[in-house]
């Protein structure tokens, strides 16, 4: 089964290219005929000629990043993009989501959805649709939201996944807390999965453990990807009886329990290191997934700096509904492995009860994949959660936006294009919602 | 790739237009040493050669020749409107080295000149000329593949650029709603020759106040400021300190005119600032800007949209000190009085917001670096906290290694608007002139009045968020939800 995915917005455009460059490279080490023939299906499709199309649509309201995206793909010599399967404009949505929501969007409804059928109506059978985009700017959070709600519309029945990237805390846009909340309240509604990276931690993985002195954009990127592919990428599933999942997007929302409250997904992944120091690291499993659990369970997004003093509550603890300082409850997790000797990894330590809420079993609540095809390391871990997680960024942003709100700074640039007020307060109320579910996770 | 329009008018509006489209040209045949019709290029300037491989020619001519100063700009053609009741200055530039870029369409004059008063640019010639004025605004925006912002270039203390300029201004709102307006407006000094620069200025105050996205104040004394200090420099002569003479700031050198007239060295500073501002929208940078994004990012409400420009380097030494303390100490620079175009002081005030808008070798680690170390000493109103937008274009200014365009929006305005306040009331108490300005059809008395309150609210405003500075603003009570 096939993913089709849509990239708005310059971050959705950058990054979806990365995804891409990565998932085809992957594949093509040699020796690995059946996996690369599972991903190949998944991503790509086949030309008259032979030559590997993404199975992506892109679309932005200015051209630049679109034509550089193309072109890098084209020069690649591995894979492309489809001739006709971008839209573009030449005016940014200037920061604006409304700008992007309530014009945009709807003034370029027809020819999105269009060239989003053709790709559909290119897949034998299609496994969902998954939307990347940032959600501080304009083009991506407000366009890549209406346009999630359109999909909503038109394929019902299937699975919608969003990748987001957040923003720097402080940034590089001053409304960027108003986009992310208008965004995020939206997709809440129409998304089954929201995968989220922080720029913060992406970058504290590039300065910190990559040691990258100067860092872009595609430094950045490249990580996301690299974490991306290792969820998205063919794996087996426990009871897929050794053939590659197909199902990406099904499995992926079942494995962890998305919810209408509850859909807010992080993604971690070990090991991260310089290029150069990988030919004299070893890796071993239990290592790893020591270190893989208490990044979890301290809510450490990278492995540097773990707290070990977090301990999971014990069960007097959790009857009285106390969660032990900095402990991270999780909903349910999906704990990916890939490399060498897969098969005999312990990992019993995520099935722990006491990681868990009360309300789901251990069984339910945790899943685990795995392959033996290596990618970047002989071995990886990658832990999508269900969790905490992303609640205190999740706070900060919205108590910003509130903040802000609260002085009617900036509304008037909203209201310029169709937006009210009252909007802006649904989108308050439904994201207080989320933080209030996620806060009473015990 | 989107297009602007320069609308300039008056004397000054277009003697700072003139000296923008040299510079302009200057910066294009810099960067562009093909010499081929390119994006960038294609911002500001028409290209009047339709045979595609004829164009890459006639570019390249048009712009070796400017390096060479050979003086015919045949094929090349600025996006612009030149409005002027007198002939004067337009007249000037037909005679002078940019006669063959401008087209007589573009132009607009009348003989007589306002006389400096508001009432008989906006209301006497402002109905007279309004059709053929929306006429060229339209043929203008017709050559536009994608029309994004006017910039409206006008002296405040005068009465075509003040009068007829904000009258300008709101045809541009009737008639192209969704385009971006900023607007370049330079501010009488005390001691102006024109006694009723006052009145002029409050009364174009309220229309743009009302019609503006942005105005970018520019104060006449700040720009005599600025120069005095670069002479002085300049003559001291001490080891180390020698002026680079070919910068942009200071200097038309390498610009298609050769002699400089009396407020050509001001008019270049403000011509750079229209330069650095778009240079963003025009050329490749890692973190771009768009036009649009700069009313989104710093104007909070409707009216306080005064963003308060610095530049640094302004006075770019010969290279004495290590590049890292340079490139921090053109980030301090921006947030002196020094460096500003106007004369309030940023760090007495509280900032809005601010745009930082770089050019050249500067890294996204620089930016962090600086914004952290400086943001210590800044002001900044309790809901902005973090209120910094950015961009990075990687092509710097003409003799530039790096170069920091900062626009804040800062409550130290207030400080010009009620000196201007002050002198406006000084006159208008003995009912100075006012006789001159009453007796043009469409004036009336009021017209006087409802400016003068619009200015006060204004000023109102700002002294409203100044009030909450330095006090420990509690944060907003969250909705609760219902559990
Ligand atoms: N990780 C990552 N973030 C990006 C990239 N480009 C932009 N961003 C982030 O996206 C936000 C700005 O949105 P952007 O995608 O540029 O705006 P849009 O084009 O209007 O959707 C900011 O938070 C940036 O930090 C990128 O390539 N990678
Ligand atoms: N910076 C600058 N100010 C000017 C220039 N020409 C005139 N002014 C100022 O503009 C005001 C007079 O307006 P002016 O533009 O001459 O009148 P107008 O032609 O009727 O618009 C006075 O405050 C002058 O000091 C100029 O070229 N540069
Ligand atoms: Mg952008």
């Amino acid at each position: 089964m096939s993913v089709v995915t849509v990239q708005l917005g310059q971050c959705g455009n950058q990054v979806g290219h990365e995804l891409f460059d990565i998932i085809c490279s992957d594949a093509h080490e040699p020796q690995r005929k059946e996996y690369r023939s599972a991903s190949c299906e998944r991503f790509f499709h086949h030309t008259a000629h032979g030559d590997l199309e993404a199975r992506a649509v892109l679309v932005d309201m200015e051209s630049k990043v679109i034509n550089r995206s193309m072109s890098k793909a084209a020069k690649s010599g591995r894979w492309r993009y489809g001739e006709s399967s971008h839209f573009s404009q030449k005016q940014g949505s200037g920061n604006n989501w409304a700008n992007g929501f309530c014009v945009h969007g709807p003034r370029h409804r027809e020819a999105v959805e269009e060239l989003v059928r053709r790709e559909v109506e290119r897949c034998d059978r299609l496994a969902g649709l998954m939307a990347m985009m940032s959600v501080a700017g304009g083009t991506g959070s407000g366009v890549g939201t209406y346009v999630t709600q359109c999909l909503r519309e038109i394929y019902p029945k299937s699975f919608i996944v969003n990748h987001l990237t957040w923003p720097y805390g402080t940034g590089e846009v001053i409304v960027q807390n108003y986009n992310s909340v208008l965004s995020l309240a939206h997709l809440y509604q129409l998304s089954d999965a929201i995968l989220v990276h922080e720029n913060d931690t992406v970058h504290k993985i590039c300065s910190q453990l990559l040691n990258l002195r100067d860092i872009s954009f595609s430094d950045i990127n490249s990580i996301i990807a690299q974490q991306l592919g290792g969820v998205l990428q063919p794996a087996l599933t426990t009871d897929s009886y050794g053939v590659y999942s197909r199902n990406p997007l099904g499995e992926l929302l079942s494995a962890l329990t998305c919810h209408p409250e509850y859909k807010l997904l992080s993604v971690s992944t070990v090991p991260q290191m310089p290029s150069a120091s990988v030919a004299y690291s070893t890796f071993s499993w239990p290592g790893m997934l020591k270190h893989l659990r208490q990044m979890l369970i301290s809510n450490t997004k990278m492995e540097e700096g773990i707290d070990w003093q977090v301990r999971p509550p014990s069960g007097s603890e959790r009857t009285r509904s106390v969660t032990g300082v900095g402990f991270n409850t999780s909903l349910a997790n999906l704990l990916i492995l890939r490399g060498k000797d897969v098969y005999s990894a312990e990992t019993g330590g995520f099935e722990d009860p006491a990681l868990y809420t009360s309300w789901l079993s251990p069984h339910t609540a945790f899943n685990l994949w795995k392959s033996p095809v290596p990618f970047k390391y002989e071995k990886s871990a990658t832990l999508v959660s269900n969790s905490q997680a992303l609640l205190r960024p999740l706070d900060n942003m919205v108590g910003k936006a509130w903040n802000m709100f609260a002085s009617k700074a900036y509304v008037h640039q909203y209201i310029k294009f169709g937006f009210t007020e009252e909007d802006f307060l649904d989108s308050f109320t439904s994201l207080e919602q989320v933080i209030s579910s996620y806060s009473q996770l015990c | 790739m989107t297009q602007s329009v320069v609308v300039q008018v008056g004397q000054c509006g277009n003697q700072i237009g003139c000296r923008f489209w040299d510079l302009a040209l200057r910066e294009h045949a810099h960067v562009n040493k093909r010499g081929l019709y390119d994006e960038a290029l294609s911002s500001f300037f028409r290209n009047l050669c339709n045979d595609t491989t004829g164009s890459k020619l006639c570019a390249q001519r048009i712009l070796k020749q400017n390096i060479c100063a050979v003086l015919t700009l045949t094929y090349l053609n600025p996006q612009a409107v030149l409005v002027d009741m007198e002939e004067g200055v337009v007249n000037e530039i037909l005679q002078g080295p940019l006669r063959e870029v401008f087209d007589s369409g573009q132009l607009l004059t009348d003989v007589s000149g306002s006389g400096n008063n508001w009432a008989v640019g906006h209301m006497t010639y402002g109905s007279a000329y309004r059709e053929q004025i929306v006429d060229k605004l339209r043929k203008a925006a017709e050559h536009c593949d994608c029309l994004q912002c006017f910039f409206l270039i006008h002296s405040m203390g005068g009465g075509t650029g003040s009068g007829l300029g904000t009258r300008v201004l709101g045809l541009l709102e009737e008639e192209f709603p969704e385009v971006c307006r900023i607007v370049t407006s330079i501010y009488p000094s005390a001691e102006d020759d024109v006694i009723t620069s006052p009145y002029n200025s409050v009364l174009a105050m309220s229309a743009l106040t009302e019609h503006a996205d942005c105005v970018l104040p520019v104060e006449n004394q700040s720009l005599v400021d600025i120069v005095n200090k670069i002479n002085r420099m300049s003559h001291s002569g001490k080891l180390g300190s020698v002026i680079k003479t070919d910068s942009t700031v200071i200097s038309g050198q390498g610009g298609v005119s050769g002699a400089e007239k009396p407020f050509d060295a001001m008019n270049n500073i403000v011509a750079n600032l229209l330069l650095n501002i778009t240079s963003s929208a025009r050329f490749e940078g890692s973190l771009n800007m768009d036009l649009n994004e700069i009313a989104m990012n710093l104007v909070p409400f409707p009216h306080l949209h005064y963003l308060v420009p610095s530049l640094t380097p302004l006075y770019p030494l010969a290279d004495v000190s290590v590049p890292t303390r340079r490139l921090d100490q053109m980030f301090s620079d921006a947030f002196s009085k020094d460096h500003q175009l106007i004369r309030g002081n940023p760090k007495h005030s509280l900032y809005l917001a601010c745009a930082l808008m770089l050019r050249g070798n500067v890294q996204m680690s620089d930016l962090r670096r600086n914004i952290e170390r400086l943001k210590l000493s800044l002001p900044f109103v309790s809901w902005n906290q973090e209120g910094w937008k950015t961009s990075l274009c990687s092509v710097p200014p003409v003799g530039h290694s790096q170069f920091l365009l900062a626009l804040a929006n800062n409550t130290c305005v207030k400080a010009t608007f009620m000196e201007l306040r002050e002198r406006f009331t000084k006159l208008y108490r003995k009912k100075a002139h006012l006789h001159h300005y009453l007796h043009v059809e469409g004036m009336e008395q009021n017209t006087f009045s409802e400016a003068i309150s619009s200015l006060s609210s204004l000023i109102e405003e700002y002294n409203h968020l100044d009030g909450t500075k330095g006090r420990v603003m509690p944060d907003a009570h969250r909705l609760s939800i219902a559990r």
